[in-house]
């Protein structure tokens, strides 16, 4: 085995994988913010809310959890526009990380919410606080304070995935490493790079996640 | 008109009838122990007063407000009543003085520095505020009752239901609650509790109801309820022949 390493194609092409590492950063974020704040509403109408709307919210959240995230990608950027949602390749990964999100939390805040032991409901209604104002003020912290671990885990999971956007040609972090090694031949250094980096971006998103998690949670209230 | 005024009220749950017609009411001040075997509905009783059990049939008010199933109602009468439960159920992120806060700011939306000054009383009537920053789980069980206490003093309830408020705490713990309680009673303070502290029961309440297979087997002033029960069921509850 004489492979020379090189990587001296760096230099020419940082500025893509910079630009990658943004669109991923921004994926991510953007993802996990809207995507858990989808999962809270879903969550709740499946363990508290309207008859009526638990079907709905079941349909999506098995819908998303039964098929692949990158059919779910393609539907939203190429089957989309048939119905006239012409959407770029940006907001497409968006809003497909944000769904697919929403999906798999709602399914792990639920758990959150149903471990909600019974007196913490009868003290809220004990004190005229309606349905709702319970799982608002009362319910919802410590459900989320309980499942925060793997939460966080799901929004690692969906920050990796999120490696497959590229194939719609957003120009996240996968998206450049795949053109450096189309221009430079260096397939093995280029994924050497971005793999790196990922495995970073996960450590980095993982501080990040608890960090959050202190400062919503009070320092002791695990229950 | 009587304060609280419960009247044939039943309540099943399925085939099972857990109170079988109850007729009980309450005047202003009063401190009414209810006492019976675990299974003769007492809880159960304390329960559907606030609409924490809905009732199968009969009816219920407190100070004029009638026990219906909706919302509003439900709610017109839980701001009357306050409740205390056997496992304090204190909401575990946040402070006492959040604890006593919240119902206040979310229901009555008294705003943030009147419901703070409001908590600082309420917990140091209790004899906690000293605690107004501390966690449930930082508290012991007496602590953590007594912050249930001053939660639901907060809203300003005419009167309280205690469901067996005693019954989880060690019993060096018993004594600090009963203190709070007694106090409560001698300001005048309308009193419901579910107890098996008769000793508690005979000096401070002002009736006894008896409990028994989901009927008020017997009630009268402590002093004849306790010193002369007149059915077998009663005297064997208490350990007397």
């Amino acid at each position: 085995m004489n492979y020379q390493f090189e990587f001296g194609w760096l230099f020419e092409y940082y500025p893509q994988i910079v630009k990658g590492i943004a669109i991923t950063i921004q994926l991510i974020a953007v993802g996990a913010v809207a995507g858990i704040s989808l999962g809270i509403v879903c969550a709740w109408v499946r363990a508290l809310g309207p008859a009526w709307a638990k079907p709905v919210v079941a349909a999506y959240v098995e819908l998303i959890r039964n098929t692949p995230f990158l059919i779910q990608l393609f539907f939203i950027f190429f089957g989309l526009p048939s119905l006239g949602l012409q959407l770029s390749e940006l907001q497409a990964a968006n809003l497909a990380m944000v769904v697919n999100l929403g999906a798999y939390s709602s399914e792990i805040i639920r758990a959150g919410i149903q471990a909600t032991p019974k007196g913490q409901f009868e003290a809220g209604s004990s004190l005229a606080m309606t349905p709702f104002e319970i799982f608002r003020h009362v319910v919802l912290v410590p459900s989320l304070q309980r499942i925060w671990p793997a939460l966080s885990s799901q929004v690692v999971i969906v920050m990796l995935g999120s490696a497959v956007v590229s194939q719609i040609a957003a120009e996240d972090l996968t998206f450049a490493a795949n053109f450096i090694q189309s221009r430079t031949f260096r397939a093995f250094e280029a994924y050497m790079v971005s793999t790196a980096v990922y495995l970073l971006l996960a450590i980095l998103l993982r501080q990040v996640l608890g960090m959050v998690g202190w400062l919503i949670f009070p320092r002791r209230a695990a229950r | 008109m009587s304060l609280i005024e419960i009247t044939d009220v039943r309540k099943s749950f399925g085939p099972n009838e857990v109170l079988k017609g109850i007729n009980l009411d309450v005047e202003p001040g009063e401190v009414i122990a209810i006492i019976g075997k675990s299974g003769s509905g007492k809880s159960t009783l304390l329960r559907c007063i606030n609409g924490l059990e809905t009732i199968s049939d009969g009816s219920i008010s407190v100070a004029g407000a009638q026990l219906l199933d909706d919302e509003a109602h439900l709610k017109a009468l839980r701001l009357k009543v306050g409740m205390i439960f056997q496992q304090f159920n204190l909401f575990p992120h946040l402070t006492a003085g959040g604890n006593v806060m919240l119902s206040q700011m979310v229901v009555k939306k008294t705003p943030k520095p009147e419901a703070e000054e409001m908590a600082r009383k309420m917990l140091e009537r209790v004899g906690l505020d000293h605690k107004f920053d501390a966690y449930p789980d930082e508290l012991s069980g007496g602590q953590q009752q007594r912050v249930a206490i001053a939660r639901a003093l907060a809203m300003q309830p005419i009167a309280l239901l205690c469901d067996e408020i005693t019954s989880a705490l060690d019993p060096e713990l018993v004594a600090e609650v009963l203190a709070v309680v007694r106090e409560l009673a001698a300001e005048g303070m309308t009193l419901l509790m579910v107890t098996h502290e008769m000793r508690f029961a005979r000096d401070v309440c002002s009736r006894v109801v008896f409990m028994h297979q989901g009927r008020v087997h017997e009630i009268g002033p402590p002093e004849e309820v306790f010193a002369n029960p007149q059915t077998p069921e009663l005297k064997q509850f208490l350990g007397v022949h």
